[in-house]
C-alpha cells in the first residue's frame, strides 16, 4: 500500500472516537441531502405528473379575432377612434390535417390530435349543468391524455352516439354506464347521446365538465363540418414544451400555448422549491465541510511532533499534504456511503408513513444512483478541500520545531 | 580527518546559529569542526552549551545563521526545503533521546519509515532489510509490537535500526541513552559501535554521559557555542 495511504488510514484507525464522531457528522450531513433531494425531486414530479395528466402539453388554436382599422392616422389626419373589441366565434383551424402533419415533424414532439372543443348544457331529469364538450379522435387522443387508464367504469368508446363522462359530472347528473343524457350546445344543436364510460382524471375543473365524444360528432354539434378547433401535442421532455409551442407557432402562425405558460405560478412554486433546497444543502455541506476541517486541523495540531519525525526522518511534504489529503476525502466518501443508507432508509419510512387515504404516498420519493452518486463525489471533494488547510499547515511544519515543542 | 579521497564526511564552517528578532541569543558563536568515514566521536559539553542546536544543523533540521556545512560534497546552506528532504533522507540517521517512534506503527514499520516515506512505497526488499536489523538489535520476537508495548531500551535499539534502514554514511545520536538505565544504555552503545565497525557507519553521538563519551573514539567539546577542545581517545572503553 502506498505510504501516504497507510499512514492515513492508520491515523483514521487508531484515533476511534474520533473518527466516528466526524463520521456521524458527515453521515447525518449527507442523510439531509439526499433525504431532502429525494422528496423534494419526488415532490415536484408528482405535482407535474398531476397537472399533465389533465391537461395536453402543448395546444394549438386559432388567433383570437381583433378588430382591424380600416383607414390608419397619418401625419395631416387625425382620427378619433372608439375600438370595440371583437366577439369571439368557434372556427376551424384552417386545413388542420396539413397543420396536423407539419407539426409533428417539429423536433420533440411525440403525438399530435385533433379536437373540436365548445360549451354546452348536459340535461337529464331536473338537471341542467354546463359542460365542456370534447370531440376526439378515439385512437390519437389516447397518445395525448391516456382516458383508457382513467376509466372508473364503462368502456373507451366515443363511436355511435357513445360519449364519455367525467366522473363529478356523472355523479352530479346521476348518470351511470348505459344511461341517456341530452346535450345542448352553444350552437343551438341538441342530441341525445349514451354515456358509455365515466373517467376522473383528478382535475375537479376537468372531472366537473368534461364530455368525451368523438370528432365527428363535435363537429356536427357546433357546425364545424370538418373542421377542429384546436391540436393538443405531447412533447417527450415536459420541459422542452415552451420551446416546441414557440416553434409550433413559427411554422404554423396559430396560437400555441404550453402547459408551462397555463401553469406559470406552480413552474414558479417549484423553482422557489428548488431554491431553497439549494440553499439549506449548501449551509449542510459548509457544516461537514467545517467538521472534517477542525477535527483535521486537531489531529494536525495532536501529531505535529510525529509529523516532524517523519519529515526528519526523510518524508517528503507532500507526503504529509497527501496523509491529511487521504484522511479528509476518506472521511467525505465514508459519510457519503452511511449518510445516503440512511438517508435512503429515511426517505422510505417517510413514505411509507405519509400516505393518502387510497394508500398512494402522500409524498413520493424519488431516488436514483445518479443521486447517490452525485452525493458521494459531493462529500469526497469537500472532505478534500476541507482537508486542504489542515494538511498544508502539516506539511509545512519545521520538523526541528515539531520535534522540540511537539 | 578525511575520507578515502581525502575529503571529510563532514565539514563544518565557521557555523552560527542565533535565536530571537530583536534580541539575540548566540546558540553557536562560529563552530568549525570536520568529521572523515568510518569516526565514532563524541559531542560533549554542558547544558546549553550548543550540542543540540549543532546537531540540528548538521541533521539539516535547522539552517545556520551564516557559515557553511558539507554533507559529502554537498552544500547544504544552499539547498531549500526538498533539497534538505534528499540529502537527510540519502545521508543522514537519527537517533533521539526520546526515541521518537511513531505509537501508531509496528517496531517494523518504524523501521521502514525513513525509506517508505522518501518512496512512497514499501518494497519486500525494503521489508527484509528492515526485518534483518531489528533482528540484529535482538528484537526478532518483537517486530510486529507496536512501540508502545516495548521498554524503554527495546525503543531505542527500534530507533537505532530505523537509523539505519537506509545504510546512511552518517548516524547522528541525539543522547541515545538519555533516558535509559545503565544496562539498556550500555546495550545501546554497544549496538552502535558495532554498526560502526561492521557496516562502516560514521556515528556522531551528543551525550553527557562520560561513561558513554570514553568509549568513543574522539571527542569533541563544545562550550558557550565553541569548541573548547578536540581530541583523540587513545584506548576508547
Amino acid at each position: 500500500m502506498p505510504f501516504a495511504w497507510f499512514v492515513a488510514l492508520r491515523y483514521l484507525r487508531d484515533a476511534k472516537g474520533q473518527t466516528a464522531l466526524i463520521l456521524a457528522a458527515v453521515s447525518v450531513g449527507v442523510s439531509v441531502i439526499v433525504f431532502l433531494s429525494a422528496l423534494i425531486t419526488g415532490l415536484q414530479a408528482s405535482l407535474i405528473e398531476k397537472t399533465l395528466g389533465s391537461q395536453p402539453h402543448v395546444t394549438v388554436r386559432v388567433p383570437r379575432e381583433a378588430p382591424r382599422a380600416l383607414v390608419e392616422p397619418s401625419a395631416e389626419t387625425a382620427i378619433a377612434r372608439n375600438v370595440q373589441a371583437t366577439s369571439q366565434r368557434l372556427r376551424s383551424i384552417d386545413q388542420w390535417p396539413l397543420v396536423m402533419a407539419d407539426l409533428e415533424r417539429v423536433a420533440g414532439v411525440t403525438a399530435v390530435a385533433p379536437l373540436v372543443t365548445g360549451a354546452g348544457f348536459a340535461l337529464r331529469a331536473d338537471a341542467k349543468l354546463p359542460i365542456a364538450v370534447r370531440g376526439i379522435d378515439a385512437e390519437r387522443f389516447l397518445s395525448i391524455l391516456d382516458v383508457r387508464r382513467s376509466l372508473v367504469a364503462g368502456r373507451y368508446d366515443v363511436a355511435g352516439g357513445n360519449v364519455l363522462v367525467a366522473s363529478t359530472l356523472a355523479t352530479d347528473l346521476g348518470v351511470a354506464t348505459g344511461d341517456k343524457i341530452r346535450i345542448t350546445t352553444t350552437e343551438g344543436v341538441d342530441d341525445t347521446v349514451t354515456v358509455a364510460g365515466v373517467f376522473t382524471l383528478g382535475n375537479e375543473a376537468v372531472d366537473s365538465t368534461w364530455v368525451l365524444t368523438s370528432l365527428r360528432h363535435a363537429q356536427s354539434l357546433y357546425a364545424l363540418p370538418g373542421g377542429a378547433t384546436s391540436l393538443e401535442l405531447k412533447v417527450a421532455d415536459v420541459f422542452e414544451a415552451e420551446r416546441v409551442a414557440e416553434e409550433a407557432h413559427d411554422r404554423s402562425g396559430l396560437d400555441a400555448q404550453s402547459w408551462m405558460k397555463r401553469n406559470a405560478e406552480l413552474l414558479a412554486g417549484l423553482s422557489a422549491q428548488s431554491g431553497s433546497k439549494a440553499v439549506i444543502q449548501f449551509f449542510v455541506v459548509v457544516a461537514v465541510a467545517l467538521g472534517i476541517a477542525s477535527v483535521l486541523i486537531v489531529s494536525v495540531v495532536q501529531k505535529s511532533r510525529e509529523i516532524g519525525i517523519l519529515r526528519a526522518v526523510g518524508t517528503a511534504p507532500r507526503r504529509v499534504l497527501a496523509v491529511f489529503l487521504i484522511q479528509g476525502g476518506v472521511l467525505g466518501l465514508l459519510g457519503s456511503i452511511v449518510g445516503s443508507a440512511f438517508g435512503a432508509l429515511l426517505s422510505k419510512l417517510f413514505e411509507s408513513m405519509a400516505r393518502d387515504p387510497n394508500g398512494a404516498p402522500k409524498f413520493p420519493i424519488e431516488l436514483d444512483l445518479s443521486l447517490f452518486a452525485a452525493t458521494a463525489a459531493l462529500a469526497t471533494g469537500v472532505g478534500l478541500l476541507a482537508a486542504v488547510i489542515p494538511a498544508r499547515r502539516a506539511a509545512r511544519l519545521d520538523p526541528a520545531r515539531a520535534i522540540r515543542n511537539g | 580527518m578525511a575520507d578515502a579521497a581525502g575529503r571529510p564526511l563532514l565539514r563544518v564552517e565557521a557555523a552560527v546559529k542565533e535565536y530571537g528578532e530583536r534580541v539575540k541569543t548566540v546558540a553557536l558563536a562560529g563552530v568549525t569542526v570536520s568529521l572523515r568515514a568510518g569516526e565514532f566521536a563524541a559531542l560533549v559539553g554542558p547544558s546549553g552549551s550548543g550540542k543540540s542546536t549543532l546537531l540540528n544543523l548538521v541533521g539539516l533540521l535547522d539552517r545556520p545563521t551564516s557559515g557553511r556545512i558539507w554533507l559529502g560534497d554537498t552544500e547544504t546552506t544552499a539547498l531549500d526545503e526538498s533539497g534538505l528532504t534528499a540529502v537527510r533522507a540519502r545521508m543522514l540517521g537519527f537517533v533521539f533521546q526520546f526515541h521518537h517512534l511513531l505509537p501508531a506503527f509496528t517496531a517494523l514499520e518504524n523501521v521502514m519509515l525513513p525509506e517508505w516515506g522518501d518512496t512512497g512505497f514499501a518494497s519486500q526488499a525494503l521489508r527484509r532489510r528492515a526485518a534483518e536489523l531489528l533482528r540484529a538489535v535482538g528484537l526478532a520476537d518483537r517486530m510486529s509490537y507496536r512501540t508502545t508495548d516495548l521498554s524503554g531500551g527495546q525503543q531505542q535499539r527500534v530507533a537505532v535500526a530505523r537509523a539505519l534502514v537506509r545504510r546512511p554514511p552518517l548516524v547522528l545520536a541525539d543522547e541515545p541513552t538519555g533516558n535509559l538505565d545503565t544496562e539498556s544504555s550500555v546495550e545501546v552503545l554497544e549496538l552502535m559501535r558495532r554498526f560502526n565497525r561492521e557496516l562502516g557507519t560514521t556515528f556522531l553521538v551528543v551525550t553527557h554521559d562520560p561513561r558513554i563519551a570514553n568509549a568513543c573514539d574522539r571527542v569533541v567539546e563544545l562550550v558557550d557555542g565553541r569548541v573548547q577542545s578536540d581530541h583523540q581517545n587513545d584506548a576508547p572503553r
